[in-house]
């Protein structure tokens, strides 16, 4: 029993590893800045996934009880990861693309972050109302 | 009833915030299972202000369903990356943006097909359009831009749709 355990918990400390590698190796290789941001938060979901399940499951082996602290993490990263692409990926519309350049958003004609309307650009104020 | 949902504004918040602070202890015990619930209670009704829409959700076992689906295409989409970075050369890749028309209208089901998106690789969505009715999602490769505008809508977007409206 502890054989297998300890197979499993290698196995995937190895898959971790590997994920977590080929995601860092994707950031040189890629060559354009958007595709470079697919590395990173696929590295999160997998990479660090195998780590944490290896770790659960060496709580268990070697203190012969179930460790729930892996579960939170992987809940803040699925909540963390979507919302830092998202991040960079604004910032990168914002400096790099102009609205010729990416697919016409419909019947909205313009995505959000293009869409600035010419009295938001003066006020710096946030706005306040919270409808 | 009135006073009841003053008291608990998000009773789905206030499950969530019991369960989280019972994993943060790591250990189950009826004085932390108090001390969770009263988290539970306070934290939603402190912060009501700035959550005034309750999303509806229907269907528990579609969300069990959904998230087995999502973690499933995480692990075989990881893979598929994982080939495309390594044997692919760049010359070869297609990336590209792709505009998704979406049903969806509550920001709660936009938020969570968003993230979805994200954390499947492949691909990541990238912006709303401006009167959010639209999704800016970047593909890693994308030979076929319209197969993943369809896989997306009817793969998640679909079941959201059965889950939050």
């Amino acid at each position: 029993m502890d054989q297998v355990l300890e197979i499993l918990i290698a196995v995937f400390l190895v898959i971790g590893g590997v994920f977590g590698l080929v995601g860092s190796f994707g950031l040189i290789k890629l060559n354009d800045a958007m595709s470079r941001l697919h590395a990173p938060t696929k590295a999160t979901t997998l990479g660090v996934g195998g780590v944490l399940i290896a770790s659960m499951l060496h709580a268990y082996a070697h203190e012969g009880h179930l460790s729930w602290h892996e579960l939170l993490i992987t809940l803040f990263l699925f909540l963390t990861a979507p919302i830092t692409a998202n991040f960079i990926a604004k910032a990168h519309i914002h400096r790099h693309e102009t609205p010729d350049s990416l697919p016409v958003a419909g019947e909205d004609l313009k995505w959000a972050t293009h869409d600035i309307a010419p009295e938001k650009q003066k006020s710096d104020s946030a706005p306040t109302d919270r409808s | 009833m009135r006073l009841l949902s003053r008291i608990f504004p998000h009773p789905y918040l206030t499950g969530l915030l019991t369960v989280v602070w019972l994993l943060l202890v790591n250990s189950y015990s009826l004085n932390s299972l108090l001390f969770g619930f009263l988290l539970g209670i306070v934290i939603p009704f402190l912060t009501r202000p700035y959550w005034t829409d309750r999303p509806e959700l229907h269907h528990p076992l579609k969300i069990v369903e959904y998230f087995a689906i999502v973690i499933w295409d995480i692990i075989v989409a990881n893979v598929i990356v994982a080939g495309i970075v390594l044997f692919k050369r760049n010359a070869d890749r297609h990336p590209a943006w792709v505009c998704i028309p979406m049903e969806l209208r509550s920001p709660e089901a936009i938020t969570v097909l968003a993230g979805t998106i994200t954390l499947t690789p492949g691909t990541v969505s990238a912006d709303l359009s401006a009167e959010g009715h639209f999704l800016l999602v970047h593909c890693l490769d994308a030979p076929d831009p319209d197969a993943v505008r369809d896989e997306i809508k009817d793969r998640y977007e679909r079941r959201l749709m059965e889950i939050f409206e």
